[in-house]
């Protein structure tokens, strides 16, 4: 605006405090890194929300005359098959975009599950006796010291492989890095003054722990949270890789890669395209954690 | 002078901590019998130096933690080593307002927030409209606008965030109310601005004040009687001006003359007690004071002194004489 110098002193002189949320987002569109990664991970989003409008076959829609047909810019592809069609003839594009419904969906379980499980036992081991508190986490030691792709393989090698104790195993994995991190913020928490304050004020123990000392570690934990959702889409990709994860013919990215490993000298298009959807889906959401982690945690604030 | 709202007999609280592998468990007297009044209208400073027992008391008197020994009779009612059935009745009468003005208010609570949940949680037959009033009542008697009710603690400054601190102590109407270095933490004109308030408060509510500080020139202006403790013992007990104008004891003089005096030209007889404090887990024998003591004598090393005189007393076996206090 030019003309707003020669304007009156504006008549407000009460500038109402900013809110948190207001606060948030100018601390994180800074990061251009983090704004990209979220308008993608927005993008992804919308797909998987519309990909039956969006996506122009059916994903298990085989078409017979057309195997191994690729993308429309090389010789021999048509405008038909925008990505081309796999080996069995069905569309890649669509696949992919039904493939990004099945991504969100085990990220949002996953992360639900785990950050539920872990947030609860987390608090709970923060305010434990010492006997409670050791037997916790031990146990989550003894979890994080597997390899925890070996370990999502061995749970679902138990409970027999499919999307669902895929998604279990992979929550069962990442729930200790949610109960460590819940406890270190609840034992800072915990012994400050303010704590003590609505103890005198008559808080329960209830009440003290998920009203008063909870709501101050969450910055961490939404962190967390965002990077376990690339994690978990990483880690089911991978088990769908390994045979374990999501059974053909389901949609799923790393279903899809391993059904096309055998082609990859023939036809380039049915693996690279699965690879690149998952590498920008993580990219972005890793892209977007450290914008929230940058945003969220005041020590790396400038003020 | 009125009945005593608070009566502490020979209160104690010990700490166990752990002695390492293969070694017994020692124990920490962080305070160690400690027997005073606290009566309405009244203001008992606590002095000493970092180590001394200070907050210990507080937290006792505030009962978070209940004494080990010895008994506190908060309004008629006995508080013992078995705790206190903390009711809301027990709990209305003590509050407490804590050194740290930046860790004693929930961040994560508007202002309003924070002065309502005290009367949310103990009077659940109050409305949220009076409540709500009730809370900007207190705002404006602590000297904030009403502005403030719908703000964070992080936009508040130091001396601010103390008068809310003070503002939520203060909702339940308590009769006594613990102040735990409540000034030591801010700039010195603000010191000055937070101490009117509290005593502006005392005369209109009659409260008995605990007043727990290292800062003689602050229980100077405002004590109308002072206890000096040394290692988790009361060495010294008596009205304001007898202890700053005649102390008897020879650390409660040490500790009078480290204050500094705004006269370059007055000479000053400056005490230096050599050593440290020594460790609560391993006091010396007889008087804890007299490794430190200019004035020992043999029998400080072998009897503990008792609290002796009445109205001032003071626990030492060689009390510095009364009329060479007077010159100091």
């Amino acid at each position: 605006m030019t003309d707003s110098a020669s304007q009156p002193v504006p008549q407000q002189t009460f500038k109402a405090p900013p809110s948190r949320l207001r606060e948030f987002w100018s601390s994180f569109r800074e990061n251009r890194g983090a704004v990209i990664g979220l308008f993608v991970f927005l993008g992804f989003l919308v797909v998987a929300l519309l990909a039956p409008v969006l996506a122009p076959y059916a994903p298990d829609a085989q078409y017979r005359d057309a195997l191994l047909v690729p993308p429309f810019w090389q010789e021999g592809g048509s405008t038909r098959f925008l990505l081309g069609t796999d080996a069995l003839g069905r569309d890649l594009l669509s696949r992919l975009i039904f493939g990004a419904r099945y991504s969100f969906f085990i990220g949002l379980i996953v992360v639900t599950l785990a950050t539920t499980c872990g947030v609860l036992l987390g608090v709970i081991a923060g305010f434990a006796p010492t006997w409670l508190d050791t037997l916790i986490m031990r146990l989550m030691d003894i979890v994080l010291s597997f390899p925890s792709l070996l370990l999502a393989l061995v749970l679902v090698a138990i409970l027999g492989p499919s999307l669902l104790n895929a998604m279990i195993a992979i929550a069962i994995v990442l729930q200790p890095h949610f109960v460590r991190l819940t406890r270190a913020a609840v034992l800072t928490e915990r012994s400050k003054d303010y704590v003590t304050a609505a103890r005198v004020a008559g808080g329960r123990k209830l009440r003290i722990m998920f009203r008063t000392v909870l709501p101050n570690c969450l910055a961490p934990i939404i962190v967390q949270a965002a990077l376990s959702f690339s994690t978990a889409v990483l880690d089911t990709a991978a088990l769908g890789f390994l045979g374990m994860g999501a059974q053909p013919p389901t949609p799923e990215w790393g279903t899809m890669l391993a059904e096309s490993r055998e082609f990859i000298l023939r036809a380039w298009w049915v693996v690279t395209f699965p690879g690149l959807c998952i590498l920008v889906t993580v990219l972005a959401i890793n892209l977007m954690g450290d914008g929230l982690r940058d945003a969220l945690d005041p020590k790396l604030k400038r003020s | 002078m009125s009945e005593p709202i608070l009566t502490a007999t020979n209160l104690k609280r010990h700490y166990e901590v752990k002695g390492g592998f293969m070694k017994p468990n020692a124990i920490v007297r962080a305070l160690d019998g400690a027997s005073f009044t606290l009566t309405p209208g009244k203001t008992l400073a606590v002095v000493g130096e970092s180590g001394s027992g200070k907050s210990t008391l507080a937290r006792v008197v505030t009962m978070i933690e209940a004494p080990t020994d010895g008994e506190l009779i908060i309004g008629g009612r006995k508080i013992g080593p078995e705790g206190a059935s903390r009711d809301r009745d027990l709990r209305a009468m003590v509050q407490i307002v804590f050194q740290d003005p930046y860790g004693s208010l929930n961040p994560r609570q508007t202002i309003g927030q924070t002065l309502m949940e005290p009367l949310l949680l103990n009077r659940p037959e109050i409305g949220a409209a009076e409540r709500e009033k009730r809370a900007r009542e207190m705002l404006g008697m602590v000297g904030l606008r009403p502005e403030h009710f719908e703000r964070y603690p992080h936009m508040f400054s130091g001396g601010q965030r103390q008068r809310v601190a003070v503002a939520r102590a203060l909702m339940l109407e308590p009769k006594i109310l613990v102040l735990d270095e409540p000034v030591s933490a801010l700039d010195l004109s603000i010191q000055s601005q937070v101490l009117n308030l509290l005593m502006d408060l005392q005369e209109r509510m009659d409260l008995a004040y605990l007043f727990i500080s290292h800062d003689l020139s602050v229980v100077r202006h405002l004590a109308d009687e002072v206890l000096v403790l040394y290692l988790g013992q009361p060495v010294e007990i008596g009205p304001k001006e007898q202890i700053f104008e005649h102390p008897r004891h020879p650390y409660t003089k040490a500790l009078l003359s480290a204050t500094p005096v705004a006269d370059p030209l007055m000479r000053k007889e400056r005490i230096k007690l050599k050593g440290e404090l020594p460790s609560p887990m391993n006091k010396p024998e007889g008087c804890s004071f007299n490794p430190r003591c200019w004035r020992r004598l043999d029998i400080c090393t072998t009897v503990e002194p008792e609290l002796q005189g009445h109205g001032h007393c003071y626990a030492c076996h060689n009390p510095v004489p009364e009329d060479e206090t007077a010159a100091a």
